[in-house]
């Protein structure tokens, strides 16, 4: 965990007190991490592996928003009222991840001001980049350049 | 600035306003509304020289002339090849050519794609949409000259699977181990278990070293916006990152000023830019 840059600037008391929280998970090719509604008790550092982020739209199926590999974070609704998942996330591939108890993090969070703003000032950046990513997705902008 | 007459030494045919007739030899459909177009010179020993990033002025007879960037091997100069986008009558009389056809040919024109500078670099290519034809150029230089670059990294994306350009040539890609590629595409449809969301997001999962890199990147000016921005986050120098330029050409050799860019030409000036030269342009409106 250390290693990871999520948790680049702590020192290693504050990572031995996030530690407190993990634990090794490993999904299988099509299995869910979790569905849409469901409690947001966790978020997760994918060791290795892939995860699709997708909805279910009726009429249309099964939609893909994002993927999230390797290396990366994922799932922020563990950290906003009222913690219930606001999509479906599904292994694409055999992925092994760290799962971090959201609750108990709240819980430090709570006890532990200093670190519990460290946690957001982290957290916040990763929603950013999702948004970012997301607006940029709806711009649609591959299409037509110039009229020649 | 470099002054015209040493650009026009760059260019390879008899003047730089002579259009060359060249014969069609294949055309492929790449996508939906994209198309390749391979050349050859009536006269047999002709061959085309070009630098990675170059394009020509195609002329078709009778409707009009475009410039296309060449999408070719730089180490095959008896072929010369050419993607586009039908996106306009020009482009729509080029997509009804069949093999045997002529179409004029002028250039090649504008500056290039720094395969030299990068030598020792580790480079990460960076594509959006038909952005990967100006681009494959460069992947052929490199994969020619592999032992003289670091990790390639090649990131593309597109809006659908169906949207891929070249596709049966990045699937070898995909399954180089010196080459490392990935794909994504805005939005999944049919039965796509790849990467989703945009280009943007490859860069930080990427694994080259920020210190040593050189980054070149083509594709709609938006895409390209937020990619520098990632790669600056991900810790290259504006001075490390090359940006590829679109506008409307005329002359291609900079005296029409249709590509007028600010103080600069596309044609002449471009379309390959260092991002410290051009960056003022992503944030002027209608320019």
């Amino acid at each position: 965990m250390s290693e990871h840059p999520f948790f680049k600037g702590l020192n290693q008391g504050q990572i031995a007190l996030l530690t407190g929280c993990a634990s090794n998970v490993v999904f299988k090719p099509g299995q869910f991490v979790f569905r849409e509604g469901e409690p947001a008790d966790h978020f997760y550092f994918i060791r290795e592996g892939k995860v699709q982020v997708e909805t279910h739209i009726p009429q249309k199926g099964t939609v893909t928003i994002q993927t999230r590999s390797g290396g990366e974070v994922f799932g922020w609704s563990w950290l906003v009222p009222p913690y219930r998942w606001h999509f479906d996330a599904r292994a694409v591939e055999l992925t092994r991840a760290l799962a971090m108890d959201g609750k108990c993090l709240r819980t430090k969070c709570e006890d532990d001001h200093h670190i519990g703003y460290e946690i957001m000032k982290r957290f916040l950046l990763v929603i950013a980049e999702r948004l970012e990513a997301t607006r940029l997705q709806l711009m649609d902008v591959y299409g037509h350049g110039s009229n020649s | 600035m470099a002054p015209i007459a040493e650009k026009l030494l760059h260019t390879d045919l008899a003047g730089p306003m002579t259009t060359e007739p060249f014969v069609i030899r294949r055309v492929v459909k790449e996508t939906a509304d994209t198309f390749t177009l391979d050349l050859e010179s009536g006269d047999s020993s002709r061959e085309f020289t070009f630098r990675p990033g170059q394009f020509n002025m195609l002329y078709v007879f009778g409707v009009g002339e475009v410039p296309i960037s060449i999408s070719g091997d730089p180490t095959k100069p008896a072929v010369l090849t050419h993607t586009t986008r039908e996106v306009g009558a020009v482009t729509r009389g080029m997509r009804r050519l069949k093999p045997g056809d002529t179409l004029g040919v002028r250039g090649p024109y504008g500056t290039a794609w720094p395969v030299g500078e990068a030598e020792g670099s580790d480079v990460v290519v960076v594509a959006g949409g038909i952005g990967l034809a100006p681009l494959r150029p460069v992947v052929y230089h490199l994969l020619a000259h592999r032992q003289k670059y670091g990790k390639v990294v090649l990131l593309y994306g597109t809006r659908t699977p169906e949207d891929i350009l070249f596709r049966k040539e990045l699937e070898r890609w995909r399954s180089r181990f010196d080459l490392e590629t990935h794909l994504t595409v805005d939005r999944a449809t049919g039965p796509w278990h790849g990467n989703v969301g945009v280009v943007t997001t490859l860069i930080a999962r990427s694994p080259f070293d920020p210190q040593n890199t050189l980054a070149m990147v083509c594709g709609p000016e938006v895409m390209m916006r937020f990619t520098v921005l990632e790669l600056e986050r991900r810790g290259l120098d504006e001075k490390r990152i090359y940006l590829s330029m679109e506008r409307n050409m005329k002359c291609g050799i900079g005296l029409c000023g249709h590509c007028q860019l600010g103080p600069r030409f596309v044609c002449k000036d471009g379309p390959v830019y260092r991002c410290d030269g051009i960056r003022e342009v992503f944030s002027r409106r209608e320019l």
